[in-house]
C-alpha cells in the first residue's frame, strides 16, 4: 500500500513539477523581467467583468445543453451513431479561424440563416455581439461536454439499469438514484472545463463579439504585450486570470467530490433504458438540433474547401507531416501527465483538490504570456529555432491536459473505489497494476484523453509564435500564411485537410479506447 | 585513437574556416512564407554576398518589435526587416539600431529622411469592395458612415492595418475624429483581430468593404484574373504605410548588414516585391510595375503621420475608438 502511494505521489508530483514549468515558471519569469505589478485600473475590471460573464454564460449554456444530447446519445442505438459522436467532436478540435468562418457562412449577415429567414419574408438576425460570442462558444465546447457527460453515462454498469428494471424502478427513479448522483459527479468539471476555455478566449471574442465592447482579459493581454509592451500589466492581467480559475477550480471541485456509480461487470447488452414513444421523440430532436447546429457550419468549411484540397502546394503537405508528428509526441506527454494526476486525485478523494488544480493550470495562465515566458527563461540555453519543436511538443501537451484530465478522472475514481482496496490487500503495485488493472479499466477514458490530446496539438497555433522557425511551419500556420497572401481558396483546402487529419487522429485514438461502446 | 582526434579536430577547424558569414533577418511571418518575398530574396542575395542569409520569422510587425524588446542588446538579429513608420518611434527609442549611412533615391509620396529605417515597400490603407454587388462606393468618410454600407475593420490593438484605420481616422478628422467614429459604429458589422480573418469573411460576402490596401485588387486581377474588386477612393485621401528594415547596432556582421540594406534597395529585392508581398516598391524597379498592378494614390492625396506624431496620438486615438464602439 504504501509502496504503491509511494510511487504514485512520486509520477504526480513529477507530472505537477512539470505542469508547473509550463505555466507559473513562465508567468513569473514575465513579471520578474517586468520588474513589478502595476494595480489594475477600472478599464481593467470591465474587461474582467465581461470576461467573466460570457464565461459563464457559454459554460453554463454548452453543459445544460449537452445533457440532453447525451443522455439521447446513451440511450440511443442507430446506424451511425458512431460516426455522429466521433463528428460531434470535430468543432472543439478545429483551429479557431476555420470554425469562426464556419459559423460566419451559417448564422453571419451573409449566411444560410438569414437568407433563408429573408426568403420567408422575416427580418434579419445579426450574430455579432455578447450572443455570436456564446453561440461561438456553444458550438464549440457542446461537443466537449457531451463526451463528457456520455463518459458519465457509460460509466453507469448495465447491472444497475437491470437491478433497477428488476426492482420495478420507472423513469423518475432511474434519473433519482442512477443518473442524478452520475451528473453531479460529471457536470462540475465538464462546466468548469468549458468555462476556462472560455475565459482565455481571443479571436472568437473579438470576431463574433463585433468590437472593443467584448474585450476578453486575453484581448487585453495581447494589447498590454504587442501594442504597449507592458510586460508588467501584461503579467499583471494573467494573475487575476489565473486567481478567477483557481477560484473556479475550488468551487467546482467542492461540488464535484460525490463517489462513482460503483462497480460492474462490463456485461454488453441491456443499457440505458430506452423508454416509449415520447422519449424517443425527445432523443430524436436533441441529436438531430445538435447534429444540425454542430455539423453545418462544418459542411460549409468542407463545401468550400474540398474542391481545393488536390491542387495544395507542397509545403502545405509537408507541414501538414509535421504537424502530425509533432502531436503524436504531445499526445504521449499529455497521458503521461494526465494519469498520474488524475489517479493520484482519485486517491486523494476529498482531502483537497490540489491535483485537480494543478491540472487545469495550463488553462489558467494565458498562452501568450506562457509563450512570453518561456521564451525569456530558454533564450540562454539554445537558439530559439532549435527549441521551437520540443516547446510547441511540451506547451500543445499542457494545453491538452485539462481534458484529459477530466475525461480521466471520473474513471479514476471508479476505479480507485471499486478496485483499489482489492489491488492494495493483493500487493498489486508499480508496473504490474498499471498494466493489469489501471490501462485496461481506464481504455475508454485513455483512448478519448489522447484522441483530444492529438488533435488539439494538430490545431494548436499561437504559443510560441516567438520560437518560430520560418523552415518548419506546422499546418495551421501554413493555412494563416496561405491567407495571409490573399489564397482564401487554398487556405479553405488547407482547412478541410487540417479537419479531416484532425478528425481522423481523434477517431483512432477514441476508436482503440471504445471498442465497446 | 590519437590520430582519429587530431582529424577530427583538423576537420572541424577546417569547417570553421570553411564557414561562410551568417547574415540574420529578423522579419514577419507572411514575409519569409511560401508565397513571400523570402525565398526570391534570399536566393538573389545568396548569389551576389557569398554569405548564408537566415531569416527568422516573428508573427507580425509588432510581434517583431515586442520580440526584438524582449532580446535587448543580446539578440542574434543583425537586421530587422518589416516594421512600419506606426512602430519606429517605439523601435528607434529602444536606442537598438544603428544609423544606415545611406541617402537612395526613393519612389515614395513622402519625403525620407529617417537615419535609423530605410523602406523597402510602402502601400496606402482603403476599403477594397466587390464592384458586382456595390454599385456606388462612399467617396469619404463622411460619405460612408452616412450610407447603410457594411464594412469589416481590424483591431489596432492587434494588427497592422487596423492600427492603419485608427492613424487614418485621426490624420483626417483631427479632432473630429470621435465623433467620426460614433458616426461609423453601426456600418461596422465587426473586428476582427486580423487581416485575414476580415478579407476572408468580406469574400464570402459577410460586407460590402474591408479594410485593406489599394493594391489589394491587382493581386485579383493578376493572380486570378478577376476584375471585380475595387477600392473607394476618398476624397480626404489614403493613409500611408511605409514597411522599413533596419539595422542593429550590435551586430557581429556589420559589413553583410550594411550589403544587405544597398541590396534591399536594387532590382533583385525591390522587383520581387510587387507580386509576392502586394504593395509597391519603394525603388520602382527597371521593368516598372507589373501590367495591371494599377497606379498608386498620387503624393497629393496623402495622408501620413510620422512616427513621432503617430506615438503621440496613439493612446489618445484608440480610446476614441474604444469609447465609441464599446456602445
Amino acid at each position: 500500500m504504501a509502496r504503491r502511494a509511494g510511487t504514485l505521489n512520486l509520477a504526480a508530483g513529477a507530472a505537477a513539477a512539470g505542469v508547473g514549468l509550463l505555466t507559473l515558471v513562465p508567468l513569473a519569469a514575465v513579471a520578474w523581467r517586468a520588474g513589478g505589478l502595476p494595480a489594475p485600473g477600472p478599464a481593467d475590471w470591465a474587461v474582467l467583468r465581461f470576461t467573466l460573464w460570457q464565461a459563464v454564460l457559454s459554460a453554463t449554456l454548452s453543459a445544460g445543453l449537452a445533457v440532453p444530447v447525451a443522455r439521447a446519445l446513451a440511450r440511443r442505438r442507430f446506424a451511425g451513431r458512431g460516426l455522429i459522436i466521433t463528428l460531434l467532436g470535430a468543432p472543439f478540435l478545429l483551429p479557431v479561424i476555420v470554425a469562426v468562418l464556419g459559423l460566419v457562412a451559417i448564422f453571419g449577415r451573409a449566411g444560410l440563416m438569414n437568407a433563408g429567414l429573408s426568403a420567408l419574408g422575416l427580418p434579419t438576425v445579426s450574430v455579432y455581439g455578447l450572443g455570436g460570442v456564446v453561440l461561438a462558444h456553444v458550438f464549440l465546447n457542446l461537443p466537449l461536454a457531451t463526451r463528457l457527460i456520455l463518459q458519465g453515462w457509460l460509466s453507469i454498469p448495465s447491472e444497475r439499469f437491470r437491478l433497477a428494471e428488476s426492482l420495478g424502478m420507472g423513469p423518475a427513479e432511474v434519473r433519482r438514484f442512477l443518473e442524478a448522483p452520475m451528473l453531479a459527479a460529471v457536470m462540475p468539471g465538464a462546466w468548469l472545463a468549458i468555462f476556462l476555455v472560455c475565459l482565455t478566449s481571443f479571436a472568437v471574442a473579438l470576431v463574433l463579439g463585433g468590437g472593443p465592447g467584448a474585450t476578453t482579459l486575453e484581448v487585453a493581454i495581447y494589447q498590454a504585450f504587442r501594442f504597449e509592451f507592458d510586460l508588467g500589466r501584461a503579467a499583471a492581467l494573467a494573475l487575476m486570470q489565473a486567481a478567477l480559475c483557481l477560484a473556479a477550480v475550488t468551487v467546482a471541485g467542492r461540488a464535484a467530490s460525490r463517489p462513482g456509480p460503483g462497480a460492474g461487470l462490463d456485461r454488453a447488452g441491456a443499457r440505458v433504458p430506452a423508454g416509449g414513444i415520447w422519449r424517443r421523440a425527445v432523443d430524436t430532436l436533441a441529436i438531430g438540433l445538435a447534429t444540425a447546429f454542430l455539423l453545418a457550419p462544418l459542411a460549409a468549411v468542407v463545401v468550400s474547401g474540398l474542391p481545393n484540397v488536390a491542387g495544395l502546394p507542397p509545403a502545405v503537405w509537408a507541414a501538414a507531416g509535421r504537424s502530425l508528428a509533432m502531436a503524436l509526441a504531445a499526445t504521449g506527454l499529455a497521458l503521461a501527465l494526465a494519469l498520474p494526476l488524475a489517479l493520484a486525485a482519485a486517491r486523494a478523494e476529498g482531502r483537497g483538490t490540489g491535483w485537480g488544480a494543478i491540472a487545469m493550470l495550463p488553462l489558467a495562465v494565458s498562452p501568450m504570456v506562457v509563450g512570453t515566458g518561456l521564451f525569456l527563461l530558454l533564450r540562454g540555453l539554445a537558439p530559439p529555432a532549435v527549441l521551437a519543436l520540443p516547446v510547441t511538443v511540451a506547451v500543445n501537451a499542457a494545453m491538452a491536459l485539462p481534458f484529459a484530465f477530466h475525461a480521466l478522472l471520473p474513471a479514476a475514481r471508479a476505479l480507485t473505489a471499486d478496485y483499489g482496496r482489492l489491488a492494495d490487500s493483493l500487493g498489486m503495485a508499480g508496473l504490474a497494476r498499471l498494466r493489469l488493472l489501471t490501462l485496461p479499466r481506464l481504455r475508454r477514458p485513455l483512448g478519448f484523453s489522447a484522441g483530444i490530446a492529438a488533435a488539439f496539438a494538430m490545431g494548436d497555433l499561437g504559443v510560441v509564435a516567438l520560437f518560430g522557425d520560418p523552415d518548419r511551419a506546422t499546418l495551421p500556420l501554413q493555412l494563416y500564411r496561405l491567407m495571409g497572401a490573399y489564397r482564401m481558396e487554398a487556405a479553405a483546402g488547407a482547412a478541410v485537410l487540417l479537419m479531416a487529419l484532425t478528425l481522423g487522429l481523434f477517431w483512432i485514438f477514441d476508436r482503440g479506447g471504445r471498442a465497446d461502446a | 585513437m590519437r590520430p582519429f582526434l587530431i582529424a577530427a579536430g583538423l576537420t572541424l577547424a577546417t569547417q570553421a574556416m570553411a564557414q561562410t558569414p551568417v547574415l540574420t533577418v529578423y522579419t514577419y511571418d507572411s514575409f519569409v512564407s511560401d508565397w513571400g518575398p523570402g525565398p526570391a530574396v534570399e536566393a538573389a542575395f545568396e548569389a551576389e554576398c557569398g554569405c548564408d542569409l537566415r531569416f527568422v520569422a516573428a508573427g507580425d510587425g509588432a510581434a517583431l518589435l515586442a520580440r526584438l524588446e524582449l532580446e535587448g542588446a543580446t539578440t542574434d538579429a543583425d537586421v530587422v526587416l518589416g516594421l512600419d513608420t506606426n512602430l519606429t518611434g517605439r523601435a528607434a527609442a529602444t536606442g537598438l539600431f544603428a544609423p544606415h549611412g545611406l541617402t537612395p533615391a526613393l519612389d515614395l509620396p513622402i519625403g525620407w529622411d529617417d537615419p535609423l529605417f530605410l523602406p523597402f515597400d510602402w502601400g496606402h490603407f482603403a476599403f477594397v469592395y466587390d464592384s458586382t454587388k456595390l454599385a456606388d462606393p462612399p467617396g469619404s468618410f463622411a460619405a460612408l458612415a452616412a450610407s447603410d454600407i457594411s464594412i469589416l475593420i481590424q483591431d489596432p490593438r492587434s494588427s497592422t492595418p487596423g492600427l492603419g484605420l485608427l492613424m487614418w481616422v485621426k490624420a483626417a478628422e483631427g479632432a473630429d475624429a470621435a465623433a467620426m467614429w460614433e458616426a461609423l459604429a453601426d456600418n461596422i458589422v465587426t473586428v476582427t483581430p486580423g487581416w485575414s480573418e476580415a478579407y476572408g469573411m468580406f469574400l464570402e460576402g459577410e460586407a460590402d468593404m474591408v479594410l485593406s490596401y489599394t493594391s489589394s485588387p491587382a493581386y485579383h486581377r493578376i493572380a486570378e484574373g478577376d476584375d471585380t474588386k475595387a477600392y473607394a477612393a476618398f476624397a480626404e485621401g489614403h493613409y500611408l504605410q511605409v514597411e522599413v528594415a533596419g539595422k542593429l547596432a550590435a551586430t557581429d556582421a556589420p559589413e553583410l548588414a550594411d550589403a544587405f540594406l544597398a541590396f534591399m534597395l536594387s532590382d533583385g529585392f525591390q522587383a520581387v516585391i510587387p507580386e509576392t508581398n502586394w504593395m509597391f516598391p519603394a525603388v520602382t524597379p527597371a521593368g516598372g510595375l507589373p501590367e495591371g498592378f494599377g497606379d498608386p494614390v498620387p503624393a497629393e492625396r496623402t495622408l501620413y503621420l510620422p512616427p513621432e506624431e503617430a506615438a503621440a496620438v496613439r493612446d489618445a486615438a484608440l480610446a476614441e475608438w474604444r469609447d465609441a464602439l464599446a456602445r
